[in-house]
């Protein structure tokens, strides 16, 4: 992390980069948030730790409009987002100065609540330089330990690996997480009956408060103007008023980013009633890689995507019908 | 005190919900909230905190006012039902319960809320002490008593029993209704009390106990306000803010709502649905919105739960400290963030 923040002071000192956008520490051992860092003295709260699991690359949309570069922080899976948006013309890649940042996996808060730790004052084996494959979490109940494996993010365990798409320069070791299959959540989903498979979702869906919280992280969703916030349409909904909400929003939302999706976990990471919206992703991209061949949005700055190109090798529509 | 072991708290919900309608809070794809009691339903009321607060019991998110049905040239109107059943909210914490004071002071002013008020003459609530706090609480820091929750009931979960006491007539009448399944214990009295002081200790031990809302409430007036209101702090602190409404939603307090039309295809339904400030058509009227930025509705939130609502409330906060938006904002911003960023800088530049 001093190597980092060293780096990043030297850039905006030599004029390279006019901000920073990265992590700034909270006041808990686990509530970092994005912060923009504009002046040497900023950077006495900069924190890079493994709670750090926000994706900063949407942020850089703003940032491009701003005068200067901005340097910006990106781990391995958020470079995949940065590259989607470069595809989609969202960002300027001459007003970005990336540093990819070491990611060993980061880890979800409510994970390790959900194993009846509460009362936390302090958690050691976050920091980034720390290998420690478990955590010590200090608490008002006493001391407890957790996995550190047990504790990662969804996204993690299905790690798309440990290299930068897109960078400047690396600052960090990286690791590569996976240690589940990506597709096995859809499989046994696609193995359910029809109903069950309503159930499922309904379930699911069924805690949705509406708060936008997957749309607005997702760097995916980069419209101006969301179709569900205009008041020109029906379709500006703020609450699950019916069942539209519970079985629409999201499956309108998956087929909107279908193709776009890198599969980046925020979705699921941000969703307050942790609902695993990226499950609906992740068909897509599974359906894509049946139907097209496979393919990982953001690997690289392409020109088409497999749903916005056109081959005589497509599948017709018919296909529908054929799947069942 | 009457007691009651955890073990029968089916047949004591069985009991109540014979004759009202039982909220309590239930698990449901690994997340608990407030939802209708049923034999089948997972209740989970050891879980310190439900993601969303029970302020759905008196405001739910969604309700609708009137409907309006076209029948060739005829149009009918006919307002929607006023609640008329009675129910139980069963295991509201002390900052909730709080926060629907802050709601009554909203509703129950004049005009009258109608629908709000028949859910309040209905609702009867019995509150449970918080059990172990946790380290996004902050209750106190707003005079709220975790180990002591003041409702129609109050229980305490001691040694594997809930002790129950009731403190109104509502509460009175609910203990009456279910005396069968409890038993009497006077020595009930002296566990509790202790159960209280090991509940206080534990608060005194939390992270934001020390937390200091100077130069914040009533007293922000005149050039104080504008001092506050303008001050350049709130443009650092927006910045990572996703504009989502994670906080607004999850708050036990937030009491903005928008009114919207239904097209039923043959008429009109007109319900209302929470709002949130963070919303960028928050409050929009013909000409426009008058918080064009986002910056300015984050401010709002703030500036309304910790100056604009004790203004005009007798100094109250409408912040009770449940520390739900800590826990839940996808980009780690809070309430109390905000608090400690304006005593760190002052403020006052």
């Amino acid at each position: 992390m001093q190597e980092l923040i060293a780096r990043a002071k030297e850039l905006l000192a030599d004029g390279t980069v006019a901000r920073v956008i990265g992590w700034k520490a909270g006041d808990l051992p686990y509530n970092p948030e994005p912060a923009y860092f504009e002046k040497e003295e900023d950077f006495d709260d900069f924190v890079y730790n493994s709670f750090c699991g926000a994706n900063l690359s949407k942020l850089m949309i703003e940032a491009c409009k701003l005068e200067g570069k901005t340097l910006v922080c990106l781990k391995p899976c958020d470079t995949y987002s940065f590259n989607q948006l470069l595809t989609e013309h969202r960002v300027d890649r001459d007003k970005a100065y990336i540093i990819g940042v070491g990611c060993k996996g980061k880890l979800d808060i409510e994970r390790i609540k959900k194993q009846g730790i509460k009362g936390i004052k302090s958690i050691k084996g976050a920091e980034i330089t720390d290998d420690a494959e478990t955590l010590t979490i200090d608490t008002l109940y006493g001391e407890k330990t957790c996995a550190f494996k047990d504790a990662m993010l969804e996204r993690c365990h299905v790690c798309k690996g440990k290299e930068h798409k897109i960078y400047d320069e690396i600052i960090g070791e990286s690791k590569d997480t996976k240690d589940a299959e990506r597709f096995a959540e859809v499989e046994k989903i696609e193995a359910m009956s029809p109903e069950e498979k309503f159930a499922f979702f309904q379930k699911e869906l069924s805690k949705c408060i509406r708060c936008n919280a997957c749309r607005n992280a997702c760097p995916a969703c980069s419209c101006r103007k969301c179709v569900f916030d205009s008041t020109k349409f029906d379709s500006q909904q703020k609450a699950n008023v019916d069942s539209f909400e519970e079985k629409m929003f999201h499956i309108i939302r998956a087929f909107h980013v279908a193709g776009r999706c890198t599969d980046c976990g925020e979705c699921s990471r941000v969703c307050p009633q942790g609902i695993p919206l990226h499950l609906f992703n992740r068909k897509f991209i599974k359906d894509i890689d049946e139907l097209y061949g496979e393919y990982q949005a953001g690997e690289e700055v392409v020109e088409r995507g497999p749903l916005t190109s056109y081959t005589f090798e497509d599948a017709e529509p018919g296909i529908v019908a054929e799947r069942g | 005190m009457y007691k009651i072991a955890m073990d029968n708290l089916s047949a004591l919900f069985q009991k109540i919900a014979e004759s009202n309608e039982l909220y309590l809070p239930i698990e449901n794809c690994g997340q608990v909230n407030y939802g209708v009691w049923s034999e089948d339903a997972d209740v989970n009321i050891e879980a310190l905190k439900t993601v969303k607060s029970p302020k759905d019991a008196f405001f739910p998110q969604s309700e609708n006012l009137y409907r309006c049905d076209k029948e060739e040239k005829k149009i009918s109107i006919t307002p929607a039902q006023l609640k008329d059943q009675n129910f139980v909210v069963f295991g509201m914490k002390a900052c909730d319960i709080q926060g629907v004071e802050v709601l009554d002071k909203v509703f129950l002013s004049d005009p009258v809320d109608t629908f709000y008020a028949a859910r309040r003459e209905h609702g009867t609530i019995v509150a449970l002490a918080c059990n172990e706090p946790e380290e996004t609480c902050f209750c106190k820091v707003f005079g709220i008593d975790c180990s002591d929750p003041k409702a129609d009931v109050a229980t305490w979960i001691v040694d594997g029993e809930l002790c129950w006491k009731a403190l109104t007539e509502k509460g009175e009448a609910l203990t009456d209704a279910v005396k069968d399944l409890l038993t009497d214990d006077s020595a009930a009295d002296a566990k509790v009390e202790e159960k209280k002081a090991e509940i206080k200790d534990i608060v005194e031990k939390l992270p934001y106990m020390g937390l200091s809302l100077e130069g914040w409430g009533s007293e922000v007036v005149d050039e104080k306000f504008d001092e506050r209101f303008n001050s350049p702090v709130w443009n650092d602190l927006y910045k990572p803010c996703l504009a989502c409404g994670t906080c607004t939603f999850v708050c036990p307090t937030c009491q903005c709502y928008d009114i919207k039309d239904y097209d039923t295809g043959h008429g009109v339904e007109r319900y209302r649905c929470w709002d949130s400030c963070m919303y960028s058509d928050f409050t929009m009227m013909a000409h426009g919105n008058n918080r064009n930025s986002q910056m300015q509705r984050f401010r709002q939130r703030f500036m309304h739960k910790l100056v604009y609502y004790p203004i005009n409330n007798d100094g109250m906060y409408s912040c009770v400290g449940c520390g739900r938006c800590v826990e839940k904002c996808p980009q780690s911003l809070n309430i109390v963030k905000v608090i400690k960023a304006f005593e760190n800088q002052g403020g006052e530049k």
